[in-house]
């Protein structure tokens, strides 16, 4: 069974007031973290190919091709979790 | 100032970034390392490994020789008086914890001020706010202008006969204004107090002269001028060192123990500056620094500064043809380092960053480390940070400026 741990690499939260969470992902389980995210969320807006505007259940974030993610309004690391389990899983 | 031929001494502007040839605009957090600071690590550790300064044998003698001579190749770099004034800490953040700890216990209680601006980086807030807990000093915070430059009027008013120590940025890490450090000195000691200079910004992009800034300690890193990382230096006053207690304990910084039954130990300290170097220092990263000192050196720090502003004046003139780009801190480039801090309208700072990054554009997001000057001063939740070096062109400014462009369509 794939769990969150082979597709994250790190998360880290950012600096700044905004408090948002950014996601990377391996590099080599990148491309497969990517088609299944973009298999389950809903693309409100895709920008020169390599940017995804993106809403999955409550939550919006944006998707890059380089492998991060930024994730806005998420209280903890717990309803990441959660929420990445439902989109990579 | 050959910037092509200066690009063919760093490997790693080879590189492609998401398929995108690198650039690299964070360089106020950290520079890249050319050929001749790799080689000289290189070196150490291929023909000259070996601890500093106890051993006789040949290679600590060699080690020693080499770490000792790039004491003094530093010392001249700032124009301090001697070696002996240079001490070899992790960085500028150990360094001012150094003036904090080993000074500021000794120097400091209760009814004493220390008076720091509202600009500082953490680095030079935090290890301050630490100490007035455990000593009971009141730390007063000198206001900066809405345009980020800083108030020498109330900084000035807010020195008394408690003030013993101010504190300040040559150079601001957000906004990349140069302060009056001379000015602030004059002041600090018309009133009986020290002047500590955080120069991480200043040092590796113009010259300075801790003799003709009156400066009583300035702390600086390695690694913001092309030297390796976990290398930095904390420079005082001869005077001063001699006074102050050592800052950590251990090997080296000691000239005896001795211990007696009934009595315990004694002991005796080491000379300046070995004193504040406890342990095994980092020996090939004081190498490594002075390779990058030669290096600058070559340059010239007068033409390392000429660049920066040309190329800070270009960006700005550019990035300010992008409607949604807001760049915030002072325009007068007489006054400023090769910083532009800037705001995307309706876009995070870390979604700049991130977009940037697909195009292989590496800028800084977030507080940059000082949170008091983004809340209180410029009104900011965060910001983007472009800061550019001696290896950076007009043309990488050019396609940062393009993507800036494409960023607004968004």
């Amino acid at each position: 069974m794939p769990t969150i741990e082979d597709y994250v690499a790190r998360v880290e939260g950012t600096c700044g007031a905004e408090k948002d969470v950014i996601v990377v992902f391996k590099y080599d389980r990148k491309d497969e973290a990517i088609a299944n995210i973009l298999k389950k969320a809903k693309i409100t807006n895709k920008i020169a190919g390599i940017i995804f505007e993106l809403t999955f259940e409550n939550f919006s974030f944006r998707l890059y091709t380089s492998g991060k993610a930024i994730f806005r309004s998420v209280k903890n690391r717990e309803e990441l979790n959660d929420l990445l389990a439902k989109l990579l899983l | 100032m050959d910037v092509q031929a200066i690009r063919q001494d760093f490997p790693i502007l080879k590189r492609i970034i998401n398929s995108n040839p690198l650039i690299y605009f964070d360089n106020a957090a950290t520079t890249q390392k050319p050929r001749q600071v790799i080689d000289a690590i290189r070196n150490f550790y291929e023909n000259h490994n070996a601890n500093v300064h106890r051993a006789v044998h040949t290679l600590s003698l060699e080690a020693t020789d080499l770490y000792e001579k790039s004491r003094e190749k530093i010392s001249k770099f700032i124009n301090a008086k001697e070696s002996s004034e240079i001490v070899f800490v992790r960085g500028t953040t150990e360094a001012i914890n150094l003036a904090a700890y080993s000074w500021g216990l000794s120097n400091l209680g209760k009814g004493d001020e220390v008076l720091i601006s509202l600009m500082e980086h953490h680095s030079n807030i935090v290890p301050w706010e630490i100490t007035s807990k455990l000593k009971g000093f009141t730390i007063k915070y000198a206001n900066v202008k809405a345009d980020g430059t800083m108030d020498y009027d109330d900084f000035e008013s807010k020195f008394s006969k408690k003030t013993r120590i101010a504190c300040l940025s040559h150079v601001s890490n957000v906004t990349g204004i140069i302060n009056d450090v001379k000015r602030i000195a004059k002041a600090a000691h018309d009133n009986g107090a020290l002047m500590l200079v955080d120069g991480a910004q200043s040092v590796p992009h113009l010259a300075v002269d801790v003799q003709n800034l009156d400066m009583d300690f300035l702390a600086f890193s390695g690694h913001k001028m092309l030297g390796p990382t976990g290398i930095g230096v904390f420079y005082g006053k001869k005077e001063l060192l001699e006074k102050m207690q050592p800052f950590q304990g251990g090997g080296e910084m000691i000239k005896e123990v001795a211990f007696s039954q009934g009595k315990g130990c004694s002991i005796i300290w080491n000379d300046l500056p070995w004193k504040f170097e406890a342990g095994t220092p980092n020996i090939c990263g004081a190498i490594g620094l002075a390779e990058a000192v030669k290096y600058l050196q070559g340059i010239g720090m007068d033409n390392v500064q000429s660049h920066e502003k040309d190329l800070t004046k270009y960006a700005v003139g550019h990035m300010q043809e992008c409607t949604k780009v807001t760049i915030h801190g002072p325009s007068d480039f007489s006054k400023k380092c090769g910083i532009v801090p800037f705001s995307v309208k309706d876009l995070s700072s870390h979604d700049v960053a991130l977009i940037c990054d697909n195009y292989g554009i590496m800028i800084r997001s977030g507080y940059h480390c000082a949170q008091p000057l983004h809340q209180v001063i410029l009104k900011l939740n965060s910001s983007d940070r472009a800061s550019f070096y001696i290896y950076n062109t007009r043309e990488e400014v050019d396609r940062f400026v393009e993507v800036l462009k494409e960023i607004e369509q968004l």
